[in-house]
């Protein structure tokens, strides 16, 4: 048997809305990161799951990208984390804010 | 070639003008003067030179200048305008050295003075419209400075402005014709338009403005009646003559040498240089006759009950240039001309010599705290008695032959009411006799109902009190002025007392038009009329004499008896008062609330306000998406996010029904 591709859709929206819900309310930096990560991943599925359905590659291939992408990203990302941490002593989003006003 | 160095003479006193206005303020008083009066004398002295190399060269008649703008195929008319604006010009500057020796912005005086001279010539000398329009509108400008030049003080910078705007109607009149000239002739030089006139003897101009039936040769009525409305501005006409009287707020020597003797006469100047238009309008000469004799008795009318010598002495320019108005309209031109030179040389005299009283009064200008001071004062007094008798036309002084001149072409003139003009000539003639001498017993004769100190007054600084004769340099150019008030008149005497009108025969080249005289006159009737005008000057003499001498109380009792009539002359038939109602007032009412308030502060500033207004409204609304906090901007993202997925969801079904 095979799993619709509204299931997965679903899943995905449901992760993707998680990691939306997440990233507004949440104030730690390393959980707004986080949240962004699954947003991504959110996305990484559907592609796949499109890419199943029309048996076509070019949706795999993205995942691939959107992941190298990630992968930078949580690099600089958490050299950042730290960085801010080190001088702030915080993680807090609502307390960096030296450049506001 | 002499008239290589006509250029000069209206630059000299551009030159002096230069200086004194900007260097004048550091300069001493004596090189003010000197820097005034030299250019001055030089360009009379430059001009003289050339008027006497031109005659014995035989060809007066055509002098083109190195730039031809100057360039002058009338050289006669236009010589004898600038040869007496620089003779009466340099004597009242020559005045003016002691009138205003006490006066603060003395090198302002001067240089307004010589930026006048400069502009009067290039009026007087121009050989075009343009340029005859640029000294017009140069005249104008040094006559409002000099009108405003105590400009602290309210009145005379008002009168300034009136002067300045009423004179825009009548140049505004002058533009037209301009542009009609252009459109007819395709240049404004004197010498082409004239030719092409004289080529074209179909252009007429009757009073043919029939919209059913449309001339169109009659376009040279409509340029001469639109040069009349200019003229009419310039020389104090009806209905445009009420800056004048109020001009005299300015000094003494500028109501003579501006009001009185050159720059008013523009006017009559322009009409007679242009005659070859006027000449082919009937209609519009008949205009100009109408006009001039009306002035004239209007403002006699009113002349004879003010009191302030100086309006007295408005009121009389503004009656003399009606004459010369008349003159014009009967197609006259040389008697309009001649009047124009000795009017120039006994009203220039006659404001200097009030200037001379007003100075000894320390400012004083009520007649009616005047009196007594023909023993004080004789030198004024025996210079004042020659202008007072010249402008009455008292045989044989300059105002009689010029005045009869005019009587006596009005009423031989084919015009179909002449012999009513030259009533109204005449009836006028009587009243300027009258008040002439009113002015006259009640300034010098009778008892001194003067203070012997004024010092609140504007001249009060002189240091000196009481009442005193004038220094030389004053009374020298009332000399000089009082011997041409009785000898500049016989150069026009007539045939029939013996004469030979050599400035008839002198202008007759330039001013020979196209109206004859059909009616031959015999010499008994000429020297009935002189008879007849001699009997009025004389009858005003006697009433004057009788009310203000003899009798000095009955003035007061006749003015009681019509007491209606006297007090519409003493408030000068109510005219300023109906302007400022009928033109002055709905146009302010009209500028302040339709074009002030509903224009300008409802349309203009109010779509300036509203753009304004709604930019703010709408910053102050967008400001708070813009709180600087980074998830609510996020949050708005996701917001617009899923209201465009909701949208491309269920929006097409929604559009689809």
């Amino acid at each position: 048997m095979t799993v619709p591709i509204s299931y997965y859709l679903v899943l995905a929206a449901i992760l993707f809305s998680i990691g939306v819900a997440s990233f507004l309310i949440k104030r730690n930096i390393i959980t707004i990161f986080m949240s962004i990560e699954l947003m991504l991943n959110a996305v990484n599925l559907t592609f796949v799951a499109f890419a199943h359905m029309w048996h076509q590659i070019t949706g795999q291939i993205f995942v691939f990208f959107v992941m190298v992408v990630a992968a930078a990203e949580a690099a600089v990302g958490l050299a950042i984390i730290i960085a801010i941490f080190r001088t702030r002593q915080t993680l807090n989003v609502d307390q960096v804010n030296l450049l506001k006003n | 070639m002499p008239a290589d160095y006509l250029w000069l003479i209206p630059l000299l006193p551009f030159a002096g003008f230069l200086i004194n206005g900007t260097l004048g303020r550091r300069l001493p008083r004596a090189l003010v003067s000197a820097v005034a009066l030299i250019p001055t004398f030089l360009s009379a002295c430059l001009w003289i030179w050339l008027w006497f190399t031109m005659k014995a060269d035989g060809a007066p008649e055509s002098v083109h200048s190195v730039a031809t703008l100057f360039g002058n195929s009338w050289i006669a008319i236009s010589g004898f305008h600038a040869d007496f604006a620089l003779t009466v010009g340099f004597l009242i500057h020559l005045y003016s050295v002691g009138y205003m020796a006490y006066e603060e912005g003395y090198w302002r005086f001067f240089a307004y003075l010589n930026l006048f001279m400069f502009f009067m010539l290039v009026l007087v000398l121009a050989a075009n419209f343009l340029l005859l329009f640029v000294g017009w509108e140069g005249v104008g400008l040094a006559s409002y400075l000099l009108i405003g030049f105590y400009f602290k003080k309210d009145s005379a910078a008002n009168a300034g402005k009136k002067a300045f705007v009423v004179n825009r109607i009548g140049d505004f009149g002058f533009l037209l014709a301009m542009f009609l000239l252009i459109a007819h002739f395709g240049s404004l030089d004197f010498s082409t338009v004239f030719a092409s006139i004289a080529a074209h003897p179909e252009w007429h101009g009757g009073p043919a403005f029939s919209l059913l039936h449309p001339d169109p040769n009659t376009f040279l009525t409509a340029i001469a009646l639109l040069l009349v409305v200019g003229a009419a501005g310039k020389s104090a006409q009806i209905p445009l003559y009420v800056w004048l009287p109020d001009a005299m707020e300015g000094p003494t020597p500028v109501s003579a040498l501006i009001h009185a003797a050159t720059m008013v006469t523009a006017g009559i100047y322009m009409v007679a240089r242009t005659h070859t238009i006027f000449d082919r309008s009937p209609y519009a000469l008949g205009v100009v006759a109408i006009i001039g004799a009306a002035t004239a008795i209007f403002a006699a009318c009113i002349g004879m009950v003010q009191h302030d010598i100086k309006r007295v002495l408005a009121y009389s320019t503004v009656s003399q240039l009606g004459y010369m108005f008349l003159a014009c309209g009967v197609g006259a031109y040389t008697a309009g001309i001649f009047h124009l030179l000795t009017h120039a040389f006994f009203k220039a005299l006659l404001f200097l010599s009030a200037g001379s009283v007003i100075h000894a009064l320390s400012g004083e200008q009520d007649m009616r705290l005047m009196g007594g001071l023909r023993k004080r004062i004789p030198v004024t007094f025996w210079t004042m008695t020659m202008g007072v008798f010249a402008i009455s036309g008292i045989p044989p002084l300059a105002g009689f032959f010029s005045k009869d001149e005019i009587l006596f072409r009005a009423f031989v003139s084919p015009n179909p009411i002449g012999k009513l003009l030259w009533l109204v000539g005449l009836v006028t003639a009587g009243m300027t006799s009258f008040y002439m001498f009113r002015l006259w017993f009640k300034t010098f004769f009778g008892a001194e109902r003067f203070e012997e100190h004024h010092d609140a007054h504007g001249h009060g600084d002189h240091g000196h009190g009481g009442v005193h004769e004038s220094p030389l340099v004053m009374t020298l150019p009332l000399m000089v002025l009082a011997l041409l008030s009785i000898i500049g008149g016989w150069v026009g005497v007539p045939a029939a007392l013996g004469g030979h009108d050599e400035i008839g025969a002198f202008l007759e080249p330039v001013l020979a038009n196209g109206v004859q005289v059909t009616e031959v006159v015999s010499h008994s009737t000429e020297l009935g009329l002189v008879a007849a005008s001699v009997l009025v000057a004389l009858l005003g003499l006697f009433i004057a004499y009788v009310l203000y001498y003899k009798k000095p109380g009955t003035a007061a009792s006749y003015a009681q008896r019509f007491p209606a009539l006297y007090r519409i002359f003493e408030n000068k038939f109510y005219v300023d008062e109906i302007y400022q109602a009928v033109i002055v007032t709905p146009l302010l009412m009209f500028s302040r609330l339709i074009l002030g308030g509903l224009i300008d502060g409802g349309l203009v500033n109010g779509s300036g306000y509203t753009a304004g207004a709604s930019a703010r409204g709408l910053g102050s609304l967008v400001r708070r998406v813009q709180s600087g906090n980074i998830r609510s901007y996020a949050g708005w993202l996701a917001l617009g996010a899923a209201a465009v997925i909701a949208v491309m969801i269920f929006g097409h079904s929604l559009w689809m029904n």
